[in-house]
């Protein structure tokens, strides 16, 4: 019975593999895609000012809402700029260590430095945030490790930082920044480490016998091969920052983002267009981001 | 391949001039508890083609990146051009490699890869793209300048290389087992190639490689390395009529090992002796022994056709197996079949006696 089942399948491969990938096609187009469609279609919906019902009619009024309200486009750069600036930050903390991972760890070591930096991501996310909070605290132990070392008035300068500063790390921009960097790391290093760990180690030692000097490399080769990894990574840590609500909402200083705007347009404030049309936002920017970097050769190496 | 084997004739036995291209003094590497390198020391002359033979493992290439310095050494000294490089990183030697699996770069056109040594030593963009385009042209690759290195065959990929090694104008160039991933026909296009190029550029090339035949056609000297050391150094004419060791008789011509044991049964001196397959005469098991001869008789074990020539293989009464050559022509009339009686037989003056076995 069964052999006959197989040998049946095994004469008509198009029909098996379409057995196979039914179901996940069906999750991700109805599921996924689906529900993706449903929310862009809110955003063109606008509500009732009286009734607050939304009226199913396609209108541009809620994309108006948004863009007309200087506080929302606040809104909007403020997250812009918090995402550009973990992003970048990722990248520059996480190079060294994908490079290490990829290139000069032994076995030993390696598996070592995978799982530390998997590990965090085992923790719950609401119980790093809170104690990042307590770690930023004015009385926290990070203002007393950066008073031990004698750096507290570095601190305090940077805290005096108008904008990015505060009365505490735990309630600035400043603080976010560090905690954001902190939780999206792991996003930026494994795929910059899978990236890193393609570059055959014959093609820097061929740069090196050509004459290049170790940072020629590093900008020849190592950093344009290793582009495809940096792209995805930030593909992470730039989507991630845009959507989060979590962190902006427990430590930083009071001003919303977009998350947190998603968050309350769809539940206390109950104006579901306006929360769509704010979580159109990253997808758009997103959309932005991948096209400069196509543009900016990123995935020509892929 | 005639032309090649009478240079290196012209170039046999004479010791390189004072002035050498690399010179090698005690040169150790180890990884660990192995020594990968053991003591080798070794002078090339300024625009010899030599060769560092030997199967993987034996020290070859080892040798190869501490030249090129992509290793440093535990122990020792290297010189290129009489100068102490032992601590020059690999950016600063005026050497270049041609790697085993090319490591041309991807992100880059072919016209790019072979621009880049320049490129980062600070030719400008127009002088570099013009010197890029002449060396392709030496390679006759200059169509494909634009091409990028996925859309390249394996024997253009291995130009390219070359080109891009070559581009620099080293003193030495570096070859990692450069044919290697080629096949046959290719590859004995690319030996002849190999070998016109350095005698027109007159560069000193020092190549890596474990097939023995691409080593005896194209260089003028080769060192067979075993275990980390130089079992011997010798044009491959001398490697091929007086291998010292069983190891190199083996390695190089294939020829049959007597150990001292057996030689003792058949020449009458427990002395080991090397004797190359063509120099055997197989003959009817009643014919009479020739004058001067030395000879043995046993079973034709099988017969292995080549075309143009066929290789015997006899196994004495003791148990050991000795190989015949005999080509074509000469083997006129019936072949014996396998199962029967033949007698072997050799002039004295083709025993080559062994320091070892």
């Amino acid at each position: 019975m069964l052999r006959g089942l197989s040998a049946f399948l095994y004469g008509r491969r198009g029909f098996y593999l379409s057995l196979l990938l039914l179901p996940p096609l069906l999750w991700l187009g109805i599921v996924y895609l689906g529900s993706l469609f449903a929310l862009l279609l809110q955003s063109f919906y606008a509500i009732d000012e009286f009734t607050a019902r939304i009226v199913p009619t396609f209108t541009l009024a809620t994309y108006g809402q948004l863009l007309s309200h200087p506080a929302n486009v606040d809104i909007i750069l403020r997250t812009l700029a918090m995402a550009v600036a973990v992003t970048l930050a990722a990248a520059v903390v996480a190079f060294p260590i994908a490079n290490y991972m990829a290139r000069h760890a032994g076995p030993r070591m390696k598996a070592f430095f995978y799982v530390g930096v998997m590990m965090p991501m085992w923790t719950s996310y609401l119980v790093k945030v809170y104690a990042w909070r307590l770690v930023l605290a004015k009385q926290g132990v990070l203002s007393w490790f950066v008073d031990l070392l004698g750096l507290a008035p570095a601190l305090d300068h940077a805290l005096s930082t108008p904008v990015i500063g505060g009365p505490s790390l735990a309630s600035s921009y400043l603080g976010m920044f560090v905690v954001f960097v902190y939780m999206w790391l792991p996003f930026m290093i494994l795929p910059l480490a899978a990236a890193l760990e393609r570059v055959p180690e014959s093609l820097l030692q061929a740069s090196a016998d050509l004459g290049a000097r170790p940072g020629q490399t590093f900008r020849q080769v190592v950093l344009p091969l290793a582009l495809p990894g940096l792209a995805a990574g930030s593909v992470f840590t730039f989507s991630l920052t845009l959507g989060d609500y979590i962190i902006p909402s427990v430590v930083g200083a009071p001003g919303y983002f977009i998350g947190m705007m998603v968050y309350q347009q769809q539940g206390t404030a109950g104006n579901l267009p306006l929360a769509a049309a704010f979580s159109v936002v990253p997808i758009l920017l997103i959309g932005i981001y991948l096209t400069l970097a196509r543009r900016l050769g990123a995935f020509d190496a892929l | 391949m005639t032309g090649v084997q009478g240079m290196q004739a012209g170039g046999a036995d004479t010791a390189p001039p004072a002035a050498a291209a690399i010179e090698l003094l005690e040169l150790s590497r180890s990884f660990g508890p192995v020594r990968a390198l053991d003591r080798v020391s070794l002078t090339i002359a300024p625009g010899e083609f030599f060769a560092l033979l030997g199967p993987s493992g034996s020290g070859k290439t080892t040798c190869l990146r501490l030249i090129a310095g992509f290793d440093r050494p535990s122990d020792g000294r290297i010189l290129l051009d009489g100068a102490d490089v032992t601590d020059v990183p690999p950016f600063e030697r005026n050497v270049n490699t041609v790697f085993q699996d090319y490591a041309l770069f991807p992100h880059m056109t072919v016209a790019e890869n072979v621009a880049y040594g320049p490129k980062v030593r600070g030719v400008a963009a127009a002088t570099r793209h013009r010197q890029a385009l002449e060396v392709l042209e030496l390679v006759r690759l200059e169509s494909l300048a634009g091409r990028t290195p996925a859309q390249l065959s394996g024997g253009q990929k291995q130009r390219v290389a070359l080109a891009r090694a070559l581009v620099n104008r080293p003193k030495v160039l570096l070859l990692d087992e450069p044919l290697g991933a080629l096949d046959l026909r290719l590859r004995e296009e690319m030996q002849t190639e190999l070998k016109l190029l350095q005698h027109r550029l007159g560069i000193t090339f020092v190549f890596v490689t474990h097939d023995q035949g691409e080593a005896l056609s194209m260089a003028d000297r080769v060192a067979v390395f075993r275990d980390g050391r130089i079992e011997q150094l010798d044009t491959p004419r001398g490697l091929y009529v007086r291998p010292r060791t069983a190891f190199v008789a083996r390695f190089v011509g294939s020829a049959n090992v007597v150990e001292a044991a057996a030689a003792a049964r058949i020449t009458g001196t427990a002395q080991a002796f090397a004797i190359r397959p063509e120099q055997i005469e197989v003959l009817p098991d009643d014919a009479p022994l020739p004058e001067g001869a030395v000879g043995c008789s046993g079973e034709l074990a099988d017969i292995q056709y080549h075309g143009a020539t066929s290789r015997w293989h006899v196994r004495l009464d003791d148990g050991l197996v000795l190989s015949a050559v005999r080509a074509e022509a000469a083997t006129p009339g019936p072949t014996p079949q396998a199962g029967g009686r033949v007698r072997l037989a050799w002039s004295r003056d083709s025993l080559v006696p062994l320091a070892d076995g």
